[in-house]
């Protein structure tokens, strides 16, 4: 008897739900309705007519609406991608120093963490765009021949060339979200008991080999969900790439709003494609942690 | 190449497939539970609504000095500022019972649209998409400032012509006209150029500034007003080329077309009185004169005391007169915000009246 009410009240709430949802959306097309706007995609094909100063496929101001969002989404998706990797990169380096023993670094790297957090993602973003890449006019920051450099054209790197705007949103986001991951790094090695660092002195293994091989596989599991959250976090966050120019989904789809007037078709096209990248990389690190959990430590 | 080609067509069609069958699958599922939805919102005018809220809200930039600029006191100032207190006078009689709200390009049509803001008064181009029911939807007022979009460059560039630009990187706010006319342009004349987009105009400026482009390109009553921002203004040009008509004009929703006429009449008020010679200080005259003397048929229609024509479109019959006492003629409001002596001097030029060689005209108060 008890288990059919918990089945009632199971269908009960996903009726209720459905139901919920379904006034919302009613209500949404009942409103598009009375103001005029109505659903229509058709938009889409059209020529764009703007033209882009990045873009990693051919593109040119004739193509469709749908291929110039794609664009934006291929621009979004090279940042999110570097600016992940490269943020995993200086996280890490800076958690590992943080839990360190040299006093030095611990100070270092704290009063880092302490700067990056506390203020504000888009006054970073200007401040590296602004301040840092284009006031450095035409003098070098960093040079060294035909490799590496850094001026107000953005890095050269191998004859690649990166734009100061994507520069300043690649070290932005970087640099922003490393903080959050190096307090997730450190969090998952302090989680191991500290008996475990007594049990491989005691063994005396030396403290490189018991740091990588005893307390990191220990450390792992307690990485992948702080670091996913912040992964989605470092998505979600380049969408303020509007704000120094760099043509990304967002900033296109607030061109095409403007052009076509069809602001919620946009903003659904956005949501949708921000929620699959999203899911992408929630499923993406669930198999790491599989793996990770699989390989038995 | 071709494949890149193949994958466009492919990501293109299945875009346009996804999207449609997905949503329209989901509103379906929505209308099929709630068969029923009421709607609450009752069929009264914008315009009655505003006059039953006592209070405008009238969306502007508050970032284009001359226009609209938000003071140190707080206190909003420009000519499409005073555009709004005009109407402000006009529909409420008082044109301090204006709420602004500042809004960006890109906000700005769907803040109508939402019913969010009453009106805009925000430096907004009229077109035919902007203006018709298949496009944004809405309906323009006359036009209050003849613009065209120019290009800004360093004079110690040596750059002159549009020609010189090639290849070259230029600054611009996304999600404007401006924005697909400096597209048509350059393709026209088959130039390759870069197009730097920032969101707003202050970053536009910046960008400018600090040289990631060799120009920049607005509406050149925009540049004119951001250069006499500058540090050294004589720095920078402006180039002779124009680009485009930018007629801009207040806006509304295009299906209150009591708003609209109240709206479009205000401004021909503006510009009638312009014509006639009645300002702020000798409104109170005139007034005594149209009372005073039966003969005199036309003024004592504009002002109100004959004929009724406020009446007519849901204002009151001396509207006028609450106008230009608020507000004072065209010519009043432009020279206060960007005559000789404002912050932002712009020649007049297209904004005369007609009888001086400019475009502005009333047509006739009957």
């Amino acid at each position: 008897m008890s288990k059919n009410k918990k089945k009632f009240f199971q269908i009960l709430l996903v009726f209720a739900f459905l139901g919920f949802l379904g006034i919302l959306i009613n209500n949404l097309i009942i409103n598009l309705a009375r103001t005029g706007l109505g659903f229509n995609f058709n938009w889409l094909t059209k020529p764009a007519s703007f033209s882009l100063a990045e873009h990693p496929l051919p593109y040119s101001p004739s193509d469709s609406y749908a291929w110039a969002l794609f664009i934006g989404w291929m621009n979004s998706l090279k940042v999110i991608i570097s600016s992940l990797v490269l943020a995993t990169c200086i996280g890490t380096l800076i958690g590992f120093l943080r839990v360190g023993k040299n006093s030095f670094f611990s100070i270092i790297t704290a009063g880092y963490i302490t700067v990056i957090r506390q203020t504000p993602l888009l006054i970073q973003l200007m401040c590296w765009y602004f301040v840092g890449f284009l006031n450095m006019r035409n003098n070098s920051f960093l040079s060294i021949s035909n490799i590496f450099n850094i001026s107000n054209k953005g890095i050269e790197l191998f004859g690649l060339n990166l734009s100061p705007e994507f520069s300043a949103l690649l070290f932005g986001l970087s640099i922003f979200s490393s903080a959050f991951i190096a307090e997730v790094i450190r969090g998952g090695i302090q989680s191991v008991p500290l008996g475990q660092w007594e049990a491989f002195r005691s063994l005396g293994i030396s403290e490189k080999q018991g740091f990588f091989k005893i307390i990191i596989p220990q450390a792992l599991p307690a990485f992948i969900p702080g670091l996913t959250s912040q992964y989605l976090n470092l998505a979600k966050n380049s969408t303020l790439a509007i704000a120094i120019g760099y043509s990304d989904i967002y900033a296109i789809n607030d061109t095409i709003i403007n052009q076509t007037g069809r602001a919620v078709e946009c903003f659904i096209i956005l949501l949708c494609s921000f929620l699959i990248l999203n899911l992408l990389i929630t499923k993406v690190m669930g198999i790491i942690d599989k793996s990770i959990m699989k390989s038995g430590i | 190449m071709t494949c890149a080609l193949k994958l466009r067509k492919f990501i293109v069609n299945l875009l346009k497939n996804m999207i449609n069958r997905f949503f329209f699958g989901i509103a379906a599922f929505g209308l099929l539970l709630t068969s029923c939805a009421s709607n609450q919102n009752k069929n009264i005018s914008r315009l009655s609504l505003i006059q039953k809220r006592d209070e405008l809200i009238c969306g502007v930039s508050g970032k284009i000095p001359g226009f609209s600029f938000i003071e140190r006191d707080g206190s909003y100032k420009g000519l499409d500022v005073d555009i709004c207190k005009a109407f402000a006078a006009a529909i409420i009689g008082d044109s301090e019972k204006v709420q602004f709200r500042p809004l960006t390009a890109a906000e700005r049509f769907l803040a109508i649209k939402t019913g969010d803001i009453d009106l805009l008064s925000r430096n907004t181009t009229l077109t035919l998409s902007r203006d018709s029911f298949g496009g944004n939807g809405l309906t323009f007022a006359p036009v209050v400032f003849h613009d065209g979009q120019g290009l800004m460059v360093k004079k110690n560039s040596g750059i002159e012509s549009i020609q010189e630009l090639a290849n070259k990187s230029i600054c611009v706010g996304s999600g404007t006209t401006t924005e697909q006319n400096i597209n048509d342009t350059f393709e026209s004349l088959s130039l390759p150029y870069t197009p730097i987009k920032y969101q707003d105009l202050n970053q536009v400026v910046a960008g400018y500034l600090q040289g990631r482009c060799q120009a920049m390109t607005s509406d050149r009553s925009q540049l004119a007003a951001a250069r006499s921002g500058f540090k050294n203004s004589k720095d920078h040009i402006i180039l002779d080329d124009v680009l485009s008509k930018e007629p801009l004009a207040p806006a509304s929703d295009g299906s209150e077309q009591k708003l609209a006429d109240a709206m479009r009449w205000t401004v021909f008020a503006l510009i009638a009185a312009e014509e006639q010679g009645i300002t702020q200080s000798n409104i109170a005259d005139k007034v005594q004169l149209a009372t005073n003397n039966p003969q005199l048929k036309s003024l004592r229609r504009f002002l109100g005391v004959d004929g009724g024509l406020g009446e007519k479109i849901g204002l009151s019959n001396n509207f006028v007169v609450n106008v230009i006492k608020a507000t004072g003629n065209y010519g009043e409001i432009y020279d206060r915000n960007l005559g000789r002596d404002s912050d932002v001097p712009i020649p007049r030029g297209l904004n005369e009246i007609y009888s001086k060689g400019g475009l502005h005209i009333s047509p006739p108060f009957n």
